[in-house]
């Protein structure tokens, strides 16, 4: 390398693709995305006619037990005797029903959020990319496991090991549905709480760990806080699952319908409660149309729980 | 290749009248290798990089300025698939068999080319680094985010909105962010990666003014498109081509009319092939 005042051995690329000649599209090109438009449009709106048909039937089949005499609106939200089918007393309050439904999500949530926001901070940020497949296969795997089937493990393992380890009486309970929600919301956690970090760009990752932050501090002061909207996502629509969980919590909860004082009572949730008696009630009979209410009550669960989290989303944007 | 050696630390040089002064050597790079999944695109350059000066790296894109920047504080590590032969010692230390990794990072403010405002307030990205090491009294950090965010001339077009998020400011404000953010931590050394390149040229030079009172605290090294921006702020530069180091020198002999590589020459002034 000595100097060398002669000759540059500067190159630049030798090829230099010519500009290329623009063409009309044709026809059938315009008139085809017209119709993929107009296809995509019809499917987008479909979805809006979808869920106002199912508000449409649901509200028709169950209003007129709004207008009958031994119905009152304050029973069926405030009292917790549940008499469907009783001769002389009818009632129908669904106040333990909606309780059993609260406690069983709030538990199998405070289950579930800490084992799947962990499971998917330690598949995207710790673990290699052998191991990440391998999970994220298995994980995908524990997500197909159908209801029917968590729910009778739940009616024979779980109830089981609850019953030697603390000693209780029965075994299909609260904290028997709770772990059966939380086993079944720990996969869809994982996958979407995994997709919303594996979206914060690498560059984050690298302006953090340029600045000299441990592992830990990357993921509590940067990825978190990017990954927010995601996890949130992802925690609700573990909470839908759990709101939403018929077959399972049926088999799990022990079916009783009363107000739980621990973890070791039988509960009935809403759903359950409609999955087995909505067969047994005649079309058309007051008992029916109430069960069509108590659909209409889990809507407006789903309903605030959706527009809490478009509160809290906002809020934590505004911030 | 000569030019190269002829500053030897300790030793006092005279060069086109200039008296060159003892310098302390802060970053030694030496017999440095780096690969991508097997294609080499450093080939063993070595250097010396001295306390409190303006190192400017020129050189065309694909040459490994900024590969080399990644060298330096480990961020290379990152990219899968990389490989890196040879020694780089940052205050008399070897950084590849460093165990404090992140006292290595702190060491060293690094401004990535494209800027990356964090997702947090803007208060919360320049107090960053100074909470990661621990510091949590609230005036200390109120200072240390205005003396940073003064620095780096954003002080005045944000002073209003702190709390708003880093990502929501325009690319040339990130990318002042970023700078305040890299001084956040008191590095003893700055890497500026093409800080300049989203950011207008007023701004550019309020900027520039700072590093030059900055050089006073901390080495800056600055990788840079611009050649005169090089000419105006470095006192040395290194021209990189295609992972050679094509000459190191000071401004005085690479910004001259006879440079010690013709390439050197041709490359500033834009007579290219």
């Amino acid at each position: 390398m000595s100097s060398n005042l002669t000759e540059s051995t500067l190159t630049l690329p030798d090829a230099i693709p010519k500009r290329v000649k623009r063409v009309g599209r044709p026809r059938w090109a315009i008139i085809g995305e017209q119709a993929l438009e107009l296809l995509i449009r019809i499917s987008g709106i479909s979805a809006i006619v979808f869920v106002l048909a199912i508000f449409f039937f649901v509200f028709k089949e169950a209003l007129p037990v709004l207008y009958s005499h031994n119905f009152s609106i304050k029973e069926f939200l405030f009292s917790t005797q549940w008499y469907p089918t009783s001769v002389s007393n009818v009632r129908y309050g669904t106040f333990a029903l909606l309780v059993g439904s609260v406690t069983v999500t709030l538990l199998s949530m405070a289950i579930a959020v800490p084992f799947g926001l962990g499971a998917a901070i330690y598949i995207s940020e710790f673990c290699g990319p052998r191991q990440k497949e391998t999970l994220k296969i298995i994980i995908e795997l524990l997500a197909a496991i159908p209801s029917v089937v968590w729910g009778f493990i739940g009616l024979t393992v779980i109830s089981k090991l609850i019953t030697t380890i603390t000693g209780t009486a029965v075994g299909v309970n609260l904290l028997n549905g709770s772990i059966i929600l939380a086993l079944m919301s720990v996969p869809i956690i994982v996958s979407i709480g995994e997709d919303a970090l594996k979206a914060v760009p690498d560059s984050f990752r690298e302006a953090g760990m340029a600045m000299g932050t441990t592992r830990w501090q990357l993921i509590l002061r940067v990825l978190l806080p990017a990954a927010k909207n995601g996890l949130l996502a992802a925690v609700l629509l573990g909470v839908g699952r759990a709101v939403g969980e018929t077959m399972a919590v049926l088999m799990a909860t022990g079916h009783s319908v009363k107000i739980p004082h621990g973890v070791f009572d039988s509960v009935r949730t809403l759903t359950a409660n409609i999955a087995a008696e909505l067969g047994e009630a005649a079309a058309g009979s007051p008992h029916y149309r109430v069960l069509f209410l108590t659909g209409i009550l889990l809507f407006v669960i789903t309903f605030i729980v959706n527009l809490t989290a478009d509160f809290v989303i906002r809020g934590i944007k505004r911030k | 290749m000569q030019a190269r050696f002829r500053y030897v630390c300790g030793c006092v040089t005279e060069r086109n009248g200039n008296r060159v002064e003892r310098k302390d050597v802060t970053i030694t790079v030496k017999d440095l290798y780096l690969s991508y999944n097997a294609k080499e695109v450093i080939h063993g350059i070595s250097f010396e990089i001295y306390r409190n000066e303006i190192f400017s790296i020129i050189g065309p894109a694909q040459s490994g300025k900024t590969s080399l920047l990644r060298c330096l504080n480990r961020t290379i590590e990152f990219t899968s698939g990389t490989s890196v032969r040879g020694t780089v010692m940052v205050d008399g230390q070897n950084v590849r068999t460093m165990k404090n990794v992140f006292d290595l990072r702190r060491k060293i403010g690094m401004v990535a080319p494209l800027p990356v405002g964090l997702p947090i307030s803007i208060y919360d990205n320049v107090a960053f680094a100074p909470r990661c090491s621990g510091l949590t009294n609230k005036s200390d950090l109120d200072g240390i985010v205005e003396k940073c965010l003064r620095q780096a001339a954003l002080w005045d077009e944000v002073k209003d909105r702190l709390h708003s998020l880093g990502t929501a400011i325009s690319g040339g404000q990130q990318q002042r962010l970023t700078i305040a953010r890299a001084l956040s931590h008191q590095p003893d050394i700055l890497c500026l990666d093409e800080f300049s390149i989203a950011i207008d040229p007023v701004t550019t030079m309020r900027i520039e003014d700072v590093l030059i009172e900055l050089k006073n605290e901390m080495t800056i090294i600055l990788v840079t498109n611009l050649t005169h921006q090089a000419k105006r702020l470095g006192s040395r530069t290194m021209f990189l081509y295609n992972g050679n180091l094509i000459e190191l020198d000071t401004n005085e002999v690479i910004f001259s009319e006879k440079p010690g590589k013709i390439e050197t020459y041709d490359y500033i002034n834009g007579l290219f092939g």
